[in-house]
């Protein structure tokens, strides 16, 4: 991603609602960079899919504008758009064989027979389906049809390409490879896409940027990592991987740090967002970076915790503790101890650094758990 | 009954059924089969209402259109519920031709009302193997006054002559009659109308009259049609049975006008279908409505003259208007002379062929 | 073993109520025993007869005495009317002498004495047409099913022209089946169109107003159309009220063709939309997004995305339609006056009128041959497998 960057579409104050009482896209502001491969992603219903028709043109916002290229698409058909999309359950015409699929956008564009051919045979090498052209997509695997999907969408060579859960009904070996083929395709062909999931994993693989989508709105854009690192709320804390959370009171703030009183003792964690002694907030705590039993002071938070349940997952071991008063408390640590180690029951020192809990804004009462 | 005889009589059953009769009947009561309309009535009050209070018999009335069709269903199917039909002469003979009627029995005829046996006393050729004569009655054409208010129609050319009488005709959806009118009005005399039939060039000159108003037919099956299309400026002039025109004119005062001109006059049949489920009641009824008391009771109702000779002098006047019938019957000399006396044994032998020319001839 | 039980009951129905009278009436439209049965003695003597001079005097006998019992049988008529449908005139003859005979003293010579009531016992045409109505197998009601007639000498050839009436209607039939065909899938598409794609309550409702016709008593439709297009009826009415057409010069919407495809179109519109809808249900109307999302125009969507999908709900919808309306024999009886007729109203007056069951048997027999024949392109053309009917 060189800077400057140059805006591709653009949402703003874009609202939506179906029938005029519940909105479904609340006021969004949001820019897509040329190029870039940014991700829509939040649970089931929060809006994702209604952006993407409506970036689209299948639906036209309630409020605000959107623009593509610094144009205002408002009253721009779909077939105007110039967008490539790739539905959630493909869209493939049945009747059609996969060249007839492939051909269909050139040959509405009035396209010549010989060029339209070449084309076809470009896209299907792009998506590694060479001879595949007579077959019909009931003829095809899950992965092919997919594949015969991107493919369609991309043979128009259009500037934007829309994604909305391409992925979603594969299993998850053949999900994981296809992760990897769309990102090639996508840098290869240097288009700008706009995906849909609500499935973090595929969404930390695949984009340059996450918008986290919480009740029709965005919680949070930012590149996967500062995403996980740095979460800004705690509905994207708790979405994005798994985090503990400590609700407490600022008791104190000492430059980037804050001391937080959580069920009667006092945490010290980074300071994320701004806060004042005696806001309520949450301090999160990601488990891997929970430590247990570690060498008495190497740690800025040490506590005592007990351990009320002991999962063994292969790699790893995840305790579920208390700590704090905190039920539900998880440390995740790397099976070289061996299992047996700690037992259920054990009460245990557990200890993380001063950085490694983050100061979040606690959700409002709207906001829900994932 | 073998298989392949019973399953096309299953068929004849279930037509029977559509046509909405229900076969059944109760002990004293007899089915009596007529043309409908202001006919079916007159002839209730002139003798059924008088005959079930003599004998306590009831009667159930149905009405059809004529044909044998029916008749034929039920005695083919064996599920005969029709008991007594007014039929057409030429229907009557044909019927009895094929089976479906009851002989007639001469000994159950009332005697005339000068004394005179039943076999003297009814009109020449009225008798037929299976049935009576009735009343005389014939198919005219009637005009509405209202369309016609300064030239008006006279002869049976004129009832094809669209360019001086403009408008829609009313016809009955058969070929007789309407062959016949045809010839007449294209000038054939009237003593060789029929012999006219018998060629082709003759059936080929009556259908070719009958081109030249065909766009402008509109087709009628029932006897009650006529009138109402008349009287709803659904034609202008229409064939009809004289006795319905008449009756509209004078119980509903509506302004039709009788053109006599060409009339056919036929004889209408008293018959037993074949099998009749309730025999018995159906000949005290036979003979109850063929004496000349019931015949000519009808004429005080409607515009049909008995078929008896001692009746025809007893002709009086509509009982409940007080006009003098003599001058609306059909039999009525001035009437008679300009008509023509319907050949029912030609039609009775011709009319499966002449059915099939004359839906061919729609067909074009 | 278990499947075939289970079909059992079926099938027995199947084969009492529909394959038993379908023989049977195949087997009449070629089998007919009347004629033969009454008059075998004059049958068999006509066999050894050289077919070229009248024949002789044993004949005449015989025939006379045959007829004669016929009569007794009351049987007589309906042999006069078969005779008649392969000679007309004849029956006339038949009864007219049979009449003279009956009361008469046998003459010296039935051959002079029958002749002299009516030349044609002369002719040697009326012996060949005896001969023919007295075959107990015969092509005879498929050659006049399709207007042709056995020529005395034996050559086919077609009917006079004033009774040619079976191939025209024929004709007509295709040609007004096709036509209803057509207004029903152009009147039923965007119907179906729209049920499929209504939010399900509308859907349902919309479902239940095409099928209200459905439920409707078939003589209540019918005589909401006569109140309808009636000369004196409610749309005459109105065209007149607002002054469209002039009092006396209201237009002829029933008893003619255009009665009979109101009507029909009316009556057979739910065998067009039940199919489509049942189609169009599985259409997401994703596709047709998609195919806007590609750069299709809406025409170009429709023509090439949508309208190749239902394809198989248009063939079944027109398959039903189209064999339906062919058979139609209700409808154009009530509201088709003589120019709305169809073949079926002639198969239903030899079944009904004339109880020329023969004829009427053969014309089914064509028309079933027709169907067939058209299922067998349609086949071709469209693949029946292909096809949903709902
Ligand atoms: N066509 C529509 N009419 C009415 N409401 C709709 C329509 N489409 C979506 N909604 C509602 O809008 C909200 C957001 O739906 P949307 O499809 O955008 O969610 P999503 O984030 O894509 O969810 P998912 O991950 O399940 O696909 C949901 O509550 C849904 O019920
Ligand atoms: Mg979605």
């Amino acid at each position: 991603m060189d800077s400057p960057q140059k805006v591709h579409v653009e949402f703003e104050g874009v609202s939506k609602s179906y029938d005029g009482r519940t909105v479904v896209v609340r006021d969004l502001d949001l820019a897509v960079y040329e190029g870039e491969f940014l991700t829509l992603l939040g649970p089931s219903g929060s809006g994702k899919t209604t952006c993407l028709m409506m970036l689209a043109g299948f639906q036209t916002p309630t409020s605000g504008t959107i623009r593509i290229g610094g144009r205002a698409v408002d009253d721009l058909p779909p077939r105007k758009r110039d967008i490539g999309v790739v539905f959630q359950n493909y869209a493939l015409f049945p009747h059609m064989t996969v060249g007839e699929n492939l051909s269909f956008p050139l040959e509405v564009r009035g396209m010549e027979p010989r060029q339209i051919r070449e084309r076809v045979r470009g896209a299907l090498e792009l998506v590694r389906l060479e001879g595949l052209e007579g077959r019909r997509p009931g003829e095809l695997s899950g992965g092919q049809q997919q594949r015969v999907a991107i493919a369609r969408a991309l043979v128009f060579e259009p500037a934007l390409v829309l994604m909305d859960e391409p992925l979603g009904a594969l299993d998850r070996r053949l999900r994981e490879e296809m992760q990897y083929e769309v990102r090639r395709i996508q840098r290869r062909l240097g288009v700008t896409v706009v995906y849909v999931t609500h499935d973090q994993q595929e969404a930390m693989a695949m984009s340059d940027r996450v918008a986290v989508f919480q009740r029709g709105r965005i919680e949070q854009v930012a590149p996967p990592e500062a995403l996980y690192e740095e979460p800004q709320r705690e509905f994207v804390a708790r979405f994005i991987g798994d985090n503990n959370l400590l609700r407490g009171k600022v008791v104190g703030v000492e430059g980037d740090f804050c001391r937080v009183e959580v069920g009667g003792q006092i945490v010290t964690a980074f300071r994320v967002v701004p806060c004042e002694v005696g806001d309520p907030v949450s301090v999160a705590i990601r488990p891997e970076r929970v430590a247990v039993a570690p060498e008495p002071g190497l740690y800025g938070n040490e506590f005592d915790a007990g351990i009320d349940d002991i999962t063994f997952l292969g790699d790893h071991l995840r305790l579920r503790m208390t700590v704090c008063d905190t039920p539900d408390f998880i440390a995740k640590i790397p099976n070289i101890v061996g299992h047996g180690a700690v037992l259920e029951g054990d009460r245990v020192r557990v200890g993380w650094t001063l950085t490694d809990g983050r100061v979040l804004e606690p959700d409002g009462p709207e906001t829900g758990s994932k | 009954m073998t298989l392949h005889r019973s399953i096309p009589a299953a068929f004849l059953l279930l037509a029977t059924a559509l046509t909405g009769l229900t076969p059944f009947a109760l002990a004293e009561s007899v089915t009596v089969v007529s043309w409908g309309g202001s006919y079916a009535r007159a002839c209730e009050k002139a003798f059924h209402e008088p005959f079930t209070a003599e004998t306590g018999i009831e009667i159930r009335l149905e009405d059809y259109n004529g044909g044998l069709a029916q008749i034929r269903a039920q005695v083919e199917t064996g599920n005969v519920h029709w008991d007594v039909v007014d039929m057409e002469m030429a229907d009557a003979v044909r019927g009895c031709d094929e089976g479906l009627l009851e002989p007639l029995d001469l000994g159950a005829l009332a005697p005339g009302a000068d004394g005179k046996p039943a076999e003297e006393d009814f009109y020449p050729g009225s008798l037929t193997e299976c049935g009576v004569g009735t009343l005389f009655y014939s198919t005219i054409y009637a005009y509405n006054l209202e369309r016609f208010p300064g030239n008006r129609p006279s002869t049976i050319a004129d009832f094809f002559d669209l360019e001086k009488f403009p408008g829609r005709r009313g016809m009955r959806r058969t070929p007789q009659v309407n062959m016949e009118f045809a010839l007449m009005a294209d000038g054939v005399p009237l003593d060789q109308v029929y012999a006219a039939l018998r060629t082709q060039e003759g059936l080929d000159r009556a259908f070719r009259k009958l081109d030249t108003i065909k766009d402008h037919i509109v087709w009628w099956e029932a006897g009650a049609q006529p009138p109402q299309m008349l009287a709803d400026g659904e034609v202008t002039m229409s064939t009809a049975y004289n006795g319905r025109i008449f009756n509209a004119q004078v119980l509903e005062n509506q302004p039709f006008v009788i053109v006599w001109d060409g009339q056919l006059l036929d004889t209408g049949q008293l018959v037993i279908v074949a099998g009749s489920p309730n025999l018995e009641a159906a000949r005290k009824f036979f003979s109850f409505s063929t004496t000349v008391r019931s015949l000519v009771a009808v004429g005080r109702y409607i515009s049909y003259s008995p078929a008896r000779q001692s009746g025809t002098a007893l002709i009086s006047t509509h009982l409940e208007t007080g006009v003098d019938m003599k001058p609306h019957m059909p039999t009525t000399p001035e009437n008679a002379a300009r008509g023509l006396q319907y050949d029912w044994e030609w039609w009775s032998d011709h009319i499966d062929e002449m059915n099939l020319r004359f839906i061919a001839w729609l067909l074009r | 073993m278990r499947p075939a039980v289970l079909v059992l009951p079926l099938a027995a129905f199947i084969a009492v109520t529909f394959v038993a009278p379908l023989l049977v009436m195949l087997g009449r439209s070629v089998h007919d025993p009347m004629v033969a049965d009454a008059l075998p003695e004059t049958l068999g003597l006509l066999r050894s007869w050289d077919g070229e001079r009248t024949p002789p005097e044993a004949v005449f006998e015989t025939m006379a005495r045959e007829l004669l019992k016929a009569r007794r049988e009351k049987s007589l008529g309906r042999i006069a009317t078969r005779v008649n449908r392969v000679q007309a005139g004849l029956r006339s003859v038949l009864m007219k002498s049979v009449r003279r005979l009956r009361g008469a003293h046998p003459p010296d010579s039935w051959r002079e004495a029958m002749i002299a009531l009516d030349p044609k016992w002369g002719q040697t045409r009326t012996w060949h047409a005896i001969r023919r109505a007295g075959e107990r197998f015969t092509l005879r009601h498929y050659l006049h099913a399709l207007d042709l007639d056995q020529a005395p000498g034996g050559g086919i050839i077609r009917q006079p022209p004033d009774l040619r009436i079976y191939l025209p209607l024929l004709r007509r039939t295709l040609a007004v089946s096709l036509g209803i065909t057509l207004l029903c899938l152009l009147l039923g598409y965007p119907i179906a169109y729209l049920i499929a794609n209504a939010p399900p309550h509308r859907a349902n409702l919309l479902l239940l107003l095409v099928l209200v016709p459905f439920w409707t008593s078939l003589l209540v439709r019918t005589t909401s159309w006569i109140v309808l297009l009636q000369t004196q009826g409610v749309i005459n009415d109105l065209l007149a009220a607002v002054g469209l057409i002039a009092d006396d010069q209201r237009i002829s919407m029933i008893y003619n063709m255009t009665g009979t495809v109101v009507a029909m179109t009316h009556v057979l519109l739910p065998f067009m939309v039940l199919p489509l809808f049942s189609v169009m249900r599985t259409i997401p109307p994703l596709y047709m997004s998609a195919a806007a999302s590609l750069g299709a125009s809406f025409l170009q969507a429709f023509r090439r995305v949508y309208w190749p999908q239902t394809l198989p709900g248009v063939a079944a919808g027109s398959l039903l339609v189209f064999i339906l309306a062919i058979g139609y024999y209700i409808t154009p009886a009530l509201v088709g006056g003589q120019s709305g007729q169809l073949i079926s109203n002639m198969v239903a007056y030899h079944m009904q009128q004339s109880l020329n069951w023969g004829l009427a048997a053969a014309l089914g027999g064509v028309l079933l041959g027709g169907v067939f024949l058209l299922y067998l392109v349609f086949n071709r053309l469209v693949g029946v497998d292909r096809m949903r009917l709902g």
